[in-house]
């Protein structure tokens, strides 16, 4: 089976004004949903309490809730996790009491209401830990940024890298601001998956630059748009084939794996649509319009035979 | 015919065999088992393996398998109902000697337990079990210095005969007001030969001494104090009876517990963050407690404390001995006196205990029950937390004959008996901890988030692999087999390092299968090319070998870059997940540069003619 049987000939380069229009509303959509409703942070960032507990039936959270505003638990979210019979309770973070005694007071109480009720799981962290996962996560994303950015310089050249960060960082504001927008918790998993998601696509980015960097001292006389063209063409089978290829998989953990992993194969399924989007349209473009010239592309060393820079 | 180096097939080969025997352990099931150490630390013979055995056999249980692995004994049983009953068996016979832990056990055969097989660790979210994070004071611990400093001063002063106003403690500084300023010299160098690491400066006016610790110091109390909080630790974990706890120290002041299979989180978390010792002291019969109430002070070298009814004794300001010089501490019940904790001094206490004593015999002695606790109070309408420690006098007796190391304490309750000999036992805290993150997961939800992952894993990796069958005909079944060497290869490097699997961990591995099949497309997409420019099939395999390669190495690079951040500023699972990601990088780039070629070359690269390629 083969879907690209002859290589395609898209005039990706020209058009690139439509597409860039198109990143700059979903970006502003993000950015508007991370303002409004602004993200659901987990209790991983914010701090707090949260007891997953089982029943053995449909769980009835009215009733629970009202067990718990009874018992002096006023402030009390319960939802469901999942199906129908997880039901989740997250309180504010308070320091009077160990937060483990909190839960198991939880547990008792949703125990008057139905006794067959199983402790699945507590979570307690302490105010200062979220700030500071906060803190940490954002850091995380900034140096992986840098540093990707100063490999794909060594690598290629600094406006080649500069169009693959600015892709890149497409992927994880339109991520984050689907987390704001559909209100799902953002917690440690998903920003671990944001940031696998960041070096994942900056994949797709550097196999185009790869054969954008083989092909120029082939095409004499192309201009730079023309080579990022055919090297956007020529590679768009093996992109669209590994996306495909990945999303099958990241389907069976969105699907499979449960509650626990749901957020992160929602972040890594749409940072796969996302970065495939924006390494075909975006990269290559905003490395032409950051005036990338025939001289930079010249001065890419042609690496040929085995590099010796693996990790 | 293909070149293809011979050394080249055989490192695939050596790596295949080494994926297998490593990654193998982890296909056995596992069974309930109790684990047992010797409450002494020492690591079990041959000997006590056999007589727990016989404890076992006697009490009518059949045993799957035993072993010692780390010093401890491990006992495998066919179900729950046995797994407990033996833990009451020994616990019965030989509670003094022994700690019981219950734990699950992997079938793998003994054979390859021989050869050090074993397989890979689960992390707490798949198993179960309570995760701590504690947030060491510090700056406690250096205030314990200080006090301790304070009163070596006073009893220099006093041994040496110089008299003294006062002895105050003030930020990082303690200060010695003297009474003759005449004195200063003579107190400076008797304080300094009792500490010569310390800087002693004159204060303010001629008769105060001045003595500050240097910001090092400081520092090497701190550090002092959370490596011996950690040791503490895991002697209360291993009192406990925890399999395979993990105590360690946390960036600079944090210290971070697993307890894999505790359930009673409630219970554990009470005896771990105790900091509870024991003091003993004089009583100063000389004065009325009563009036020192009354004018809402203690006279000179006494201090006051309540008892256990609240009501006031007066004891000397200086101790006997203290927790810190207790060697041993058991617990019991005495016939007169109800529970009793039996306890025996080091060297340095005994001899005070002794000349005490001798000198003070049919004097009454107290017994300090001392405890840091945190507590939050209203203070401006705010809440803010304070450290309140809390003193106690549990007990007071007559001296009645002359001792120095083994005595006993009574005047606590049962429980309080037990569990402060436990602490006792296990050392005090050198300063005062606090959870500040605590996570406890229950065993069906680690059983569950097992069995899910482990699904996901099993059908996306199907799925990946029918579809790449497919699209890529024979091609895409050499991918496969490259695919399935990898996540066997990433498994067998997983079990080798022990690096525990959590759930972010399996969706790593997931996604290592998603992200590697990346490159095998690369490569074929580009033999595909090659063909279609009129190539022969053995040269077109060569070629896109060649011209897929850079961007496979530094499309990966720039992924690994990512997850090296990850493992950096992660912390717990998030670290698992980071691991699991930087080495199935590295089992993608051998497996699909190295292992794939030299799959092709075994099945293509050995005719001499290949007529068509099935991709």
């Amino acid at each position: 089976m083969e879907f690209f049987k002859k290589p395609t000939q898209i005039r990706f380069m020209a058009t690139r004004k439509w597409w860039y229009t198109l990143s700059a509303v979903m970006i502003a959509l993000s950015l508007v949903a991370l303002w409004r409703p602004g993200l659901n942070y987990g209790i991983d960032f914010t701090g707090g309490i949260a007891v997953e507990v089982a029943y053995p039936s449909a769980a009835d959270l009215d009733r629970a809730r009202a067990a718990l505003t009874q018992a002096g638990f006023t402030d009390a979210q319960v939802q469901n996790f999942g199906t129908s019979r997880d039901v989740i309770v997250r309180l504010e973070p308070r320091t009077d009491v160990s937060g483990t005694v909190i839960g198991n007071r939880v547990l008792e109480v949703l125990k008057t209401v139905e006794p067959n009720v199983e402790l699945r799981r507590i979570d307690v962290v302490g105010p200062q830990v979220g700030g500071e996962l906060r803190e940490k996560g954002f850091l995380a994303m900034l140096f992986t940024f840098i540093f990707i950015l100063a490999y794909i310089w060594f690598r290629f050249e600094f406006k080649l890298g500069l169009g693959a960060i600015l892709a890149a960082m497409h992927t994880p504001i339109v991520i984050i601001g689907y987390f704001a927008a559909t209100q799902l918790t953002f917690d440690l998993t998903v920003l671990a998956a944001v940031l696998a998601v960041v070096g994942y696509q900056i994949n797709d980015t550097v196999v185009v630059f790869d054969r954008a960097r083989e092909r120029f001292p082939l095409m004499r006389g192309a201009t730079p748009g023309d080579v990022l063209d055919a090297a956007v063409n020529q590679t768009l089978s093996r992109t669209v084939i590994t996306s495909g290829a990945t999303m099958i998989v990241v389907a069976a953990l969105l699907f499979l794996a449960g509650e626990a992993l749901r957020g992160f194969s929602i972040a890594i399924l749409i940072g796969i649509v996302v970065g495939t989007y924006s390494s075909i349209y975006i990269a290559s473009a905003s490395a032409l319009d950051l005036g990338l010239s025939a001289e930079d592309l010249m001065s890419v060393r042609h690496e040929k035979g085995p590099v010796d820079d693996l990790p | 015919m293909t070149e293809f180096p011979r050394w080249k097939s055989i490192t695939v080969l050596l790596a295949l065999i080494f994926g297998v025997i490593f990654a193998v352990p982890n296909l056995f099931a596992e069974d309930p088992a109790v684990q047992v150490a010797r409450r002494s630390y020492e690591p079990i013979n041959n000997v006590q393996q056999q007589a727990i055995e016989a404890i076992v056999r006697d009490a009518g249980i059949a045993h799957a398998d035993s072993f010692i692995s780390d010093g401890r004994l491990t006992l495998r049983f066919a179900d729950v109902a046995d797994q407990l009953k033996a833990r009451d068996a020994i616990s019965a016979k030989a509670a003094e000697q022994y700690v019981v832990a219950l734990t699950r056990a992997t079938r793998m055969p003994k054979f390859m337990r021989q050869l050090g097989l074993k397989p890979m660790s689960l992390g707490l979210d798949l198993r179960g079990g309570l995760y701590l994070l504690y947030q060491v004071d510090v700056d406690g611990a250096v205030a314990q210095l200080l006090e301790r400093l304070e009163q070596e001063f006073r009893k220099t002063l006093r041994d040496e005969r110089i008299p003294y106003v006062d002895i105050t403690r003030t930020g990082q500084q303690v200060r010695v007001e003297l009474r003759n300023a005449a004195d200063v010299e003579r107190a400076r160098e008797n304080l300094f030969k009792a500490n010569p690491d310390l800087t002693i400066t004159s204060g303010a006016d001629a008769a105060t001494l001045l003595m500050e610790l240097r910001p090092e110091q400081v520092k090497e109390r701190q550090d002092y104090a959370i490596q011996q909080n950690i040791t503490t630790l895991r002697n209360r974990v291993n009192e406990l009876g925890v399999s395979e706890p993990i105590v360690q120290r946390q960036g600079l002041d944090r210290i971070a517990v697993q307890l894999p299979g505790v359930q009673n989180s409630a219970e554990v978390k009470d005896i771990l963050g105790k900091t509870a010792t024991l003091e003993f002291r004089l009583v100063d019969t000389a004065n009325d407690p009563e009036e020192a109430v009354r004018l809402g002070r203690a006279p000179l070298g006494a201090k006051l404390y309540r008892d256990r009814n609240g009501g006031p004794v007066l004891l000397k300001r200086d101790v006997i001995a203290t927790g810190d010089q207790l060697t041993d501490a058991t617990h019991g019940v005495t016939q007169q006196e109800g529970p009793a904790v039996f306890v025996k001094l080091d060297g340095r206490g005994a001899a005070e205990m002794l000349k005490t004593t001798q000198a003070n015999l049919g004097r009454p002695m107290a017994v300090v029950f001392i405890e840091k606790v945190r507590r939050t109070v209203e203070r401006d309408g705010k809440k803010v937390e304070v450290d309140v420690t809390e003193e106690q006098v549990i007990s007071v007796a007559t001296i009645q004959g002359v001792f120095s190391s083994s005595f006993q304490i009574t005047g606590l309750r049962l429980n309080e008996a037990s569990n402060t000999a436990l602490l006792l036992r296990a050392g005090s805290l050198a300063a005062p901890i606090y959870p500040i993150e605590e996570r406890a997961i229950g065993p069906s939800l680690g059983q569950d988030n097992v069995d899910k992952g482990i699904g996901a894993l099993f059908v996306g990796s199907l799925l990946l692999f029918v579809a790449m069958a497919i699209y890529y005909k024979g091609m895409g079944l050499i991918a496969d087999a490259i695919l399935l060497f990898n996540v066997v290869l990433l498994a067998a490097l997983l079990t080798l390092l022990q690096a525990s699997l959590t759930l972010p961990g399996i969706a790593g591995i997931v996604l290592t299968v998603a992200m590697a099949v990346d490159a095998n497309i690369l490569i074929y997409e580009r033999i595909r090319e090659e063909l279609r420019n009129g190539n022969s099939p053995l040269a077109s395999i060569s070629a896109g070998f060649d011209k897929a390669f850079s961007a496979i190495a530094d499309s990966n690079v720039t992924a690994f870059i990512a997850g090296v951040v990850l493992f950096v500023f992660g912390t717990g699972p998030i670290k698992g997940f980071a691991v699991t990601l930087c080495l199935g990088i590295v089992t993608t780039l051998f497996t699909a540069i190295l292992g794939s070629r030299a799959l092709m070359h075994f099945i293509y690269g050995r005719r001499r003619r290949v007529e068509r390629l099935s991709i």
